[in-house]
């Protein structure tokens, strides 16, 4: 049987003292592309943080292709909400996605040739060749998104974890988002996205998550994205659950 | 040990009051604290001291000036990664917290020992952030509050314990006092080369790890997810910055030390947008000003040398702040006049075009009094206008029957074309598509004609299916009529070159 390109059992994160993140249990099978549906402060970022180590877990545990994050770290690709990082930092276009070889070289090494090459073509790829030698400050949203999509093209992952890439950005460039992740879906690849757009998420995505503090279905789009789970999702907010958090959170 | 961030400036006055109470402290006890400088050591004339300086056959100004270069590269290195990470409160933090640690390095080996006091100053310095990050994790207090506190407690600790080490009769207490103000030449050959080993292990440490520096000043989060040790390296990073921090201690003084480390680094900062050569002019820049120090603080009677270090990067940092070619004060006013007066230019084409227009294109001079009609000024203002076309090389004034006629050439009746379609575009986009009404679109595109660059005047070209007149009815000026513009060149006697079409 083929590995599973991530499991997590039981993921439990908390914020200080308050959970955000309850006994989370998913199987992402290989080759599709994943949407991640929640209202604001379900812990959609946060799972998606979570299951890469960048904030630590209270309880359970994640595998990505039946191991530990850390063993696996190279086949994940990262792209993060744009507005977490400083655009007036003195770096070029090509320098961000060539970070993007970092996690495969060694911990002396500089990046050669190849990687160059191959930042060359993940820039080409999202239409932004031209802008290479730019400052990072000159570029628009929908640019600034596209440098970090080449950023995680440039990782050659097989899993791919996207944080809200659609934000933000023009139709073109979400045109052009989707047209990579759909091509990468087709080389076998797994594609989780941060998404809070109804509509467009029943359109773009193979398979939902829908996520509201703990897991409220996963399943393929056509099933899951059903009035009642939905509802479920954003309408019933678990009061208690959240009551009992702040209560926690006070003592 | 700091996981610190500052992200607004909004302590600045704050920041001021310590520091103003800081300096007060000081100058009382500074007062009668008279420090030996070289020039102390014999009176001789500023020449020869120049010439001494120069042909560095002194072994203690060799010394000194080794010491002050260490420092400079040092601090101009690290302040780069503390400026592009936000983090300048926090090597001012460390700076004025390291001081109790001298003290207590200074009492515990009962002598000027600068190991002792380098490891007393770097254990007070890392327990001065220990508390800032508990201060701020425990309480409601936050983090700008937590190391204003800190740095000015562990300061005025500091303080109290140098002056009653000073008071008391153990050892040789000389150069203790030199802490807060700085004084290169009670510099040991001793300490720099603690200098010195701590400058060249900094190199290597950020030359090697480089990359790992980088990614993670620029996007810790996406560094770990990258399975770098990113906590590691921040830890690295503060623990070096530490160590610059109390090596500079004694040549710049506790009070002006944070300012070696942002001064020069922000100067490059403005010079470049690559962090690599930031790292090198901020390291340049760090040499010069310590070397700059060194040398004033030798020429000039009982002058202590951290101000003069300061001033040095000072007025670098003034150089680079007018001069920078992308952000400098210059090239900012020189990039808004000729935007100031392209729109000058830009305006007096388009009334050409206007006043061409109401005439139905007929004849291609417009009278300069007819001009100064349209634009509702005086005929004075309207030939200064036209000069400023001339002069840019638009179009020529000549004499017809008597009247001064403004004449523009094919790069002149371009220019009028373009912004005369920029600004009628603008408006039917307007009452088109943003459903604004006929009757407030013309103020808006006044200013917007300037700058719609040539893609998105296409764009908007073909979201309005190439349209050939204006919320007004009046012609637009097609991409087809604006080559024309260039290409046509009129023979001699033929009445009217690059005429518009009646529609």
């Amino acid at each position: 049987m083929e590995t599973i390109p991530l499991e997590t059992h039981d993921l439990t994160v908390a914020y200080g003292k308050k959970p955000v993140l309850y006994g989370v249990d998913v199987q992402v099978p290989k080759g599709k592309l994943i949407g991640i549906i929640g209202p604001n402060g379900a812990g959609k970022s946060t799972l998606i943080k979570a299951i890469m180590g960048v904030i630590p877990l209270t309880s359970g545990w994640v595998k990505i292709f039946d191991k530990p994050f850390k063993a696996n770290a190279k086949r994940v690709g990262y792209v993060p909400q744009r507005e977490t990082v400083d655009w007036d930092f003195p770096v070029s276009v090509m320098d961000v996605v060539l970070m993007g070889r970092y996690g495969r070289l060694g911990w002396f090494s500089r990046p050669g040739k190849k990687d160059r090459e191959i930042a060359r073509q993940s820039l080409d790829k999202v239409g932004m060749l031209p802008f290479a030698d730019r400052q990072i400050s000159n570029l628009s949203g929908g640019q600034q998104q596209r440098v970090f999509l080449a950023r995680a093209l440039a990782q050659q992952s097989d899993l791919y974890l996207m944080d809200e890439p659609f934000v933000g950005v023009d139709a073109a460039t979400e045109a052009a988002i989707i047209a990579i992740m759909k091509e990468l879906k087709e080389q076998g690849k797994t594609i989780l996205v941060v998404h809070h757009d109804l509509p467009t998420a029943k359109k773009y995505f193979d398979m939902l998550l829908l996520l509201n503090m703990r897991v409220v279905a996963f399943g393929p789009t056509s099933e899951v994205f059903t009035n009642e789970l939905l509802q479920k999702t954003y309408g019933g907010r678990l009061t208690i659950l959240s009551e009992v958090a702040d209560a926690i959170r006070t003592q | 040990m700091m996981s610190v961030s500052c992200k607004t400036g909004y302590m600045n006055g704050y920041r001021f009051l310590i520091r103003f109470g800081l300096i007060l402290t000081v100058l009382t006890l500074a007062a009668n604290a008279r420090a030996a400088k070289i020039s102390d050591l014999e009176s001789i004339e500023f020449g020869e001291q120049l010439v001494r300086f120069f042909s560095m056959e002194d072994e203690l100004l060799r010394t000194v000036l080794l010491g002050s270069l260490c420092l400079g590269l040092c601090c101009g290195l690290l302040g780069s990664f503390i400026v592009v990470r936000k983090l300048s409160l926090v090597g001012d933090a460390l700076s004025h917290a390291v001081l109790p640690g001298v003290a207590i390095g200074f009492i515990v080996a009962g002598h000027k020992d600068p190991l002792a006091i380098f490891i007393g100053a770097i254990v007070a310095g890392l327990a001065g952030t220990v508390l800032v990050n508990l201060i701020k994790s425990t309480t409601h207090i936050k983090e700008d509050s937590s190391l204003g506190m800190v740095l000015a407690g562990f300061y005025g600790l500091g303080i109290v314990l140098i002056t009653m080490v000073q008071k008391a009769s153990i050892g040789n207490k000389a150069g203790l006092d030199k802490f807060l103000f700085g004084q290169v030449a009670a510099l040991s050959s001793k300490e720099v080369t603690i200098m010195a080993v701590i400058t060249v292990l900094s190199l290597v440490v950020i030359g090697l790890f480089y990359k790992q520096f980088l990614v993670g000043s620029f996007d810790a989060a996406y560094s770990k997810a990258l399975g770098i040790p990113a906590q590691f390296f921040h830890y690295l990073l503060m623990l070096l910055l530490a160590f610059a921090v109390v090596i500079s201690l004694q040549a710049v003084g506790a009070v002006l030390v944070s300012a070696m480390l942002i001064i020069p680094a922000s100067s490059a900062y403005l010079l470049t947008d690559r962090m690599h050569r930031m790292l090198i002019l901020s390291c340049l820049f760090g040499m010069g000003s310590g070397a700059m120090g060194a040398f004033f603080s030798f020429l000039g009677p009982n002058l202590p040398t951290g101000p003069l270090m300061v001033i040095a990067a000072s007025t670098v940092f003034a150089a680079s702040f007018f001069l920078s070619p992308k952000h400098g004060l210059v090239s900012r006013w020189l990039r808004f006049r000729d935007r100031t007066r392209r729109i000058r230019n830009e305006n007096t084409v388009k009334a050409i075009y206007h006043v061409r227009e109401k005439n139905y294109f007929e004849g291609e001079g417009v009278d300069i009094d007819a001009l100064a009609a349209r634009l509702k000024e005086t005929r004075k203002a309207t030939l200064l206008r036209v000069k400023f076309l001339t002069d840019a090389n638009l179009g020529d004034v000549k004499e017809v029957d008597g009247n001064k006629n403004i004449f523009l050439n094919p790069e002149g009746w371009l220019m009028a074309c373009t912004v005369v379609r920029n600004h009628r575009l603008w408006e039917l986009y307007l009452t088109n598509e943003a459903e604004f009404e006929a009757d407030h679109v013309h103020e808006d595109a006044e200013k917007i004609e300037h700058m719609l660059g040539e893609e998105t005047v296409r764009q908007l070209e073909r979201l309005l299916d190439f349209p050939r007149k204006d919320p007004h009815g009046k012609l637009i000026p097609s991409l087809a009529d604006l080559q024309r513009t260039l290409t046509h060149s009129p023979r001699k006697n033929e009445p009217s070159g690059y005429r518009m079409p009646h529609s």
